[in-house]
């Protein structure tokens, strides 16, 4: 596909490096529904393959920190195209919603609002798919740790809130840690004197 | 419980109490007795529930698939009276609980062990049921004896077929030590 083509029809998108070669561009976020409409309509992209969210880290203030990679597919020309957009604000992040022009991008918007906390402007049924409706956090997200927080639980649970409590997992150091030397397995293995 | 034992038909019970434990054959012969049989109430009950356990397969990884293996020909839990699958807790005595169980599961499963008929036993199989295995994250239980009590506890990532079926019949020899009469007649049985 000729890039110069697709430079000229839309300005606003920018070549990006890629180390597998693809065709990439960073596109501005509200120019994204235009950009992606063109491509469905003039350069035949008919699927969107993924969604991936980004984030740069809460280390960094400078520059976006949210971010999502779009990857589409074209059955008829056999190559995929990708694009970046970053969102904007870094405390509110919002992208517009892909879901009037792909419906593939319904569960993986809602998938990116659920673990990152982008909002998706648009999207019909912007509800959690992987974590519980209520939980207050947003796992994927770089501050967030490994072992959790403390949450409310499920409504699933109803009646039953004495049994258990979302509690941070026991991590001792790493996500992986035993103490090797020890030759018992009750005393290697955290899980069994954690004060949960 | 004695009329039914005196109506019974005894050549079928011959036949029955050859693969009886061998608590319940020591106090039983046919020939010396007159047609009597005498036994303790707790080895009939016992041995009846631990030779027809229903399973309900709460499969929710990949020990699921060795669960199945288990329920196959190769490894056949039919041997011990166990192949009756139930996927509704109200027909099950016992649940295999094979898998990672997320927090956003947890209630459910609770929720469906707490609409199991007593007597119930579960089975925690693998590591992540038992403690949360790998998945020591914010999103996984770690260990679902944080929410229904456990029986029997297996090791394995993902268990073993032969695993399952020891743990099946450490079970059995649990259920055959159980005070079951006694049980029956408590006042606040199997809370």
């Amino acid at each position: 596909m000729d890039r110069k083509k697709i430079s000229s029809a839309m300005p606003y998108l920018k070549a990006r490096e890629a180390a597998d070669g693809m065709e990439s561009y960073d596109c501005p976020p509200d120019k994204l529904l235009e950009a992606a409409g063109i491509l469905k309509d003039e350069y035949e992209f008919q699927t969107l393959d993924d969604i991936a969210s980004i984030d740069m880290g809460p280390d960094k203030p400078s520059g976006a920190r949210f971010g999502a990679v779009y990857h589409f597919y074209s059955h008829t020309r056999k190559m995929y195209l990708r694009l970046c957009a970053m969102c904007p604000d870094n405390s509110n992040p919002k992208l517009p919603s892909l879901t009037g022009l792909y419906l593939s991008a319904d569960w993986a918007e809602r998938e990116a609002y659920d673990l990152m906390g982008i909002e998706f402007e648009g999207h019909p049924h912007l509800a959690r798919i992987l974590m519980w409706d209520g939980y207050p956090y947003h796992p994927l997200r770089k501050d967030f740790p490994l072992a959790g927080l403390p949450a409310p639980l499920p409504d699933s649970f109803d009646g039953n809130y004495d049994a258990t409590k979302v509690v941070p997992a026991p991590m001792e150091g790493g996500p992986f840690n035993a103490s090797q030397g020890d030759a018992f397995a009750e005393k290697r293995e955290p899980r069994s004197h954690a004060q949960i | 419980m004695f009329r039914f034992l005196l109506n019974f038909d005894f050549v079928k019970l011959q036949k029955l109490l050859y693969f009886m434990s061998d608590s319940t054959e020591k106090g039983f012969d046919v020939k010396g007795e007159q047609g009597f049989i005498y036994s303790r109430l707790d080895d009939i009950i016992n041995w009846v529930r631990a030779n027809s356990i229903w399973p309900q397969p709460m499969g929710l990884a990949c020990c699921a698939i060795e669960l199945m293996a288990v329920g196959g020909s190769r490894f056949d839990i039919g041997r011990f009276g166990m192949e009756v699958m139930r996927f509704s807790p109200r027909q099950s005595d016992c649940m295999i609980v094979s898998g990672t169980v997320t927090y956003k599961m947890a209630g459910a499963v609770k929720r469906v062990y707490d609409q199991m008929a007593a007597p119930k036993w579960v089975i925690a199989m693998g590591a992540c049921a038992s403690s949360g295995g790998m998945f020591r994250s914010y999103s996984t239980l770690q260990g679902v004896d944080k929410v229904i009590p456990v029986d029997v506890y297996v090791a394995g990532c993902p268990t073993r077929p032969e695993a399952l079926l020891d743990a099946l019949m450490r079970l059995q020899g649990k259920i055959r030590t159980e005070h079951s009469t006694k049980e029956l007649f408590s006042r606040n049985r199997y809370c």
